[in-house]
């Protein structure tokens, strides 16, 4: 192992140290983009609002479980761009420079969700309740379709070169919205869009507590899984057998035949996660489909999509692959090592990231405390901090 | 580093994005900042007394404060991404030191916000009490932290500091992570940051209650508010003061030409005297258009000197001085600006030679040009300068923000005393006058903080980061038709935002305190 570690390291031109170092971030990179995926789930219930709610008390509920949910959403994304941009900026001046148009598309929808739950019920919030609403459907389709679309390109690849100073020069006048030529990464977008939805009628059937909307719950639940499995495998199907682009024996990034399904058998322990992972997910629905008032199904999938996400990420960074390629220039393509920061940098860095696991700590501690019952209409019409 | 120069209105464009997000974000920051501070001071005091009003303010000024802090959020997220998709030349080659800010404010500061605001805010009959104590304090805690890495990240664009160029991959690393947190530069823009923030929020506390006692509503919890509210503030605004002062001695040393145009000084000296107010107009007389004079000035004689060094006779540069070059009071030399644009040149011209003596193989030919590449770098960013007069960023913009900042500033000290003696005394049938000042002072506050952005921000053009890279080589290169069209998607959405954001504050504000249900 540390013979292959050291041979490769040389091929590499790099330190081990600084191997290493790459390797530990984009292992972060990879949890927070599991932990994002899952947290769409509160995207998922938005996009839900309409279908589940058909009364205004009904929509207040829906809206008031999400409440207070949606900011560990939005943390979760600031911190994800803000941990690529401190270990691999050249991704974040490629990316976010480069496919401008579908990234400020991104950021717009997201800024809908942040005003809307605070101003929705609010008296006098200018718009109108109904408007906010339709802000948090805009949010709820459209976040998860982008970011998914955007998360696709990470295999399917971009148009873009970078010059001598690493400035990034996109090669078609689409900035970015590129990403919705390629089916495959509509497949994905599908997929993420579809899992959101997935995700939201599990924790709803945690905490809502009223029988008409957990029937409606439990019919979304299958109209959703059922096309999250199909785009899922399809996007599966076409990565593992398409090509993908790594770095050759020459050390030059270039198209590689069948890349992610070589990555697929040459990281076995990683392919036996994601393995369980996807099983999570499935037994988690499949059971809460069978029994309609078993709670723990979003514990199942949660921890399901949590890995299955964190190992794709790994399938598309680690093994010498290019997790951002350039399909018009491959020589352009990023990899975790020409991408990264200095080794200074990712080691302090990596002093910081030990703070996590307290993070982590805390917000379980403190919602185990907020959410020890289900949120009743009843209940809600008596608070006076409701959204 | 980039062979074209981009458009002219590419650049602007985006500038104007950035400014404007900048500009709506920091209408909500800085009330969340303060307004923490003062709900955790309410509610510790409601934990300790036992006294109902204390928990009544409380929640009343919560919901203010829930109601100004998603846009700040939001805002905020936009601003974040900015620095790559539309500063991405800046990203790379900056990231490295600029980034790890950025991700720690996210990891320290932003889960730490989002998570306890939750119980904060709904958590009233969750949890106890001293959990909910607790979680306020958090809730300040969090936005001040974040506060403090988001200033680290840009004192580090004013300053520079505890980093390395490095020519194999075009761009600065870090070699020294406490000394980008811990520069002078840093600390002062902290400090003075987030103190004006407290004042702001105070001035808000103040004149809300002001508007109650107009009303003859809650006159008891306005008095308390006011109490409160002006003790914090009055400590909080010498703080700012104080902090003001260090952040001009940093900035005399750090940046010259900002002082400069702060004061609109043309020609510097011995013993400058401090402008007080003067009008900053066109002279033909000039060296370049870009310059103003000031006309009808009152001055402190020796004064600006004084501040900046401490003595009285110490040499300030003049805008004239550093384009002709000059030796600090404290024995620094600064070459003219047409020699630093020269040694620019030669900097970016000794990294292209660098990289292909690299590839040649040609070891003497690199070593030689990285000495070059080495000794020039200190001016690396002149490279790229057109003109001498580039250097000058907008004169009267700055010198009028300044002094308004400096003004409200001075008003405010006044306004809390006033305010701590009538919430005092309780004539509230007399002198009516000063709740009524105590309410102009709102928006007031709000402008005297823009105004210090400003000075800060349009005061350090031409340079993203000092010296080392200007404004148009850190831009994006992007059709400006795309950043014209994303800059209004946000003009229009922040502004409808905005209008919606004043009217449920002044729709809660409105309903006064109500009774609330613990």
């Amino acid at each position: 192992m540390e013979f292959y570690l050291l041979q490769y390291c040389r091929l590499l031109q790099v330190d081990h140290t600084l191997y290493l170092l790459q390797h530990y971030w984009w292992i972060l990179i990879s949890v927070l983009a599991g932990a994002l995926v899952f947290l769409l789930f509160v995207q998922g219930g938005q996009s839900l609002l309409y279908t589940l709610g058909k009364t205004k008390e009904e929509r207040d509920l829906i809206v008031n479980t999400l409440g207070h949910k949606w900011e560990l959403t939005f943390t979760t994304l600031v911190v994800f761009g803000g941990a690529f941009f401190a270990s691999f900026p050249l991704f974040y001046s490629t990316s976010f420079g480069g496919a401008y148009v579908v990234w400020m598309l991104i950021l717009f929808c997201f800024v809908f969700q942040a005003v809307s739950f605070e101003y929705r019920s609010k008296p006098r919030n200018f718009l109108g309740a109904r408007t906010y609403e339709v802000f948090l459907m805009i949010n709820g389709f459209a976040g998860p379709l982008l970011l998914g679309a955007v998360v696709a390109t990470f295999f399917t690849g971009s148009p873009f070169r970078l010059g001598p100073n690493q400035e990034v020069e996109w090669l078609t006048p689409w900035r970015g919205l590129d990403a919705l030529f390629v089916f495959t990464n509509y497949m994905l977008a599908f997929a993420v869009f579809f899992l959101a939805r997935v995700t939201a009628c599990l924790y709803f059937r945690i905490v809502i507590d009223n029988e008409a909307i957990t029937q409606r719950i439990h019919k979304q639940l299958l109209y959703n899984a059922v096309p999250f499995v199909i785009t899922f495998l399809v996007f599966l199907g076409i990565v593992l057998t398409g090509e993908g682009y790594g770095i050759s024996t020459e050390g030059k990034i270039v198209p590689m035949a069948y890349k992610y399904w070589y990555n697929f058998i040459g990281m076995p322990v990683n392919s036996l996660i994601f393995f369980i992972g996807v099983l999570l997910v499935l037994y988690g629905i499949v059971r809460a489909l069978m029994q309609p008032y078993w709670r723990k199904g979003i514990w199942f999938e949660g921890i399901g999509v949590l890995l299955t996400v964190i190992t794709l990420f790994i399938m598309a960074g680690f093994n010498g692959t290019s997790f951002y390629p350039s399909y018009t220039d491959p020589s352009s393509s990023l990899t975790i090592y020409n991408a990264s920061s200095s080794q200074y940098t990712l080691e302090a860095m990596s002093w910081v990231s030990l703070i996590i696991p307290i993070v982590i700590f805390y917000i379980w501690y403190v919602w185990r405390n907020m959410t020890r019952r289900p949120i009743s209409a009843e209940e809600l019409e008596k608070s006076d901090t409701k959204y | 580093m980039i062979a074209e120069i981009t458009s002219a209105s590419l650049v602007e464009w985006s500038r104007w994005q950035f400014a404007m997000t900048a500009i709506y974000h920091y209408m909500f920051v800085p009330l969340t900042l303060g307004l923490s501070f003062l709900l955790a001071i309410m509610e510790t005091m409601w934990v300790r007394t036992g006294k109902e009003e204390w928990l009544h303010a409380t929640k009343f000024w919560m919901k203010l404060f829930a109601v100004n802090f998603a846009i700040g959020i939001a805002t905020g997220l936009i601003l974040e991404f900015q620095f790559g998709s539309n500063w991405s030349n800046y990203s790379w080659f900056v990231g490295d030191i600029f980034g790890a800010p950025l991700a720690i404010e996210g990891l320290f500061a932003f889960f730490l916000e989002a998570t306890f605001f939750a119980v904060m805010f709904l958590g009233w009959k969750k949890v106890s009490r001293g959990f909910h104590l607790t979680s306020t304090w958090m809730v300040f805690l969090g936005s001040n932290i974040s506060a403090l890495w988001i200033l680290v990240a840009n004192a580090w664009m004013q300053n520079p500091v505890g980093m390395e160029f490095n020519p194999e991959t075009a761009r600065n690393e870090m070699s020294d992570f406490w000394a980008v947190l811990l520069s002078p530069t840093a600390m002062n823009k902290f400090f003075h940051t987030v103190t004006s923030a407290y004042t702001l929020s105070a001035c808000f506390v103040i004149g809300v209650s002001a508007w109650f006692i107009l009303k003859k509503r809650h006159l008891e919890f306005a008095r308390k508010s006011i109490l409160l509210a002006s003790v914090f503030g009055f400590l909080s605004i010498l703080a700012t003061i104080f902090t003001g002062d260090t952040s001009a001695q940093d900035v005399t040393r750090t940046q010259p030409m900002k002082l400069a145009v702060m004061e609109g000084l043309n020609k510097g000296g011995n013993g400058v005297g401090l402008t007080i107010i003067g009008i900053s107009e066109k002279d033909p007389e000039l060296l370049s258009d870009r310059m103003r004079t000031v006309n009808y000035g009152i001055t402190i004689p020796k004064m600006l000197s004084f501040l900046g060094y401490r003595h009285g006779d110490a040499f300030v540069p003049g805008i004239e001085d550093i384009l002709e070059g000059y030796t600090s009071y404290e024995g620094k030399v600064y070459p003219s600006v047409e020699q630093r644009m020269a040694n620019g040149r030669k900097a970016i011209e000794a990294l292209k030679i660098y990289r292909q003596a690299v590839k040649e193989k040609n070891d003497n030919l690199a070593t030689e040009s990285l000495a070059l590449l080495k000794k020039n770098y200190p001016d690396f960013g002149y490279g790229y300068l057109n003109s001498p007069y580039d250097v000058i960023p907008p004169v009267s913009l700055v010198f009028y923000s300044f002094r308004i900042m400096v003004g409200l500033g001075l008003l405010f000290v006044l306004l809390f005393a006033l305010a701590w003696w009538y919430a005092r005394t309780r004539k509230f049938d007399k002198f009516r006058v000063i709740p009524y000042l105590a309410i102009v002072c709102v928006p007031l506050a709000y402008v005297a903080s823009q105004c210090g952005w400003i000075v800060a921000e349009v005061g350090r053009q031409p340079w993203v980061v000092q010296d080392l890279m200007p404004t148009n080589v850190a831009v994006t290169r992007i059709a400006s038709g795309w950043v014209v069209t994303t800059f209004w998607m946000f003009a229009v959405l922040f502004t409808l935002l905005l209008i919606a954001e004043i009217g449920i504050m002044f729709a809660q504000i409105r309903k006064g305190v109500t009774e609330p249900r613990i």
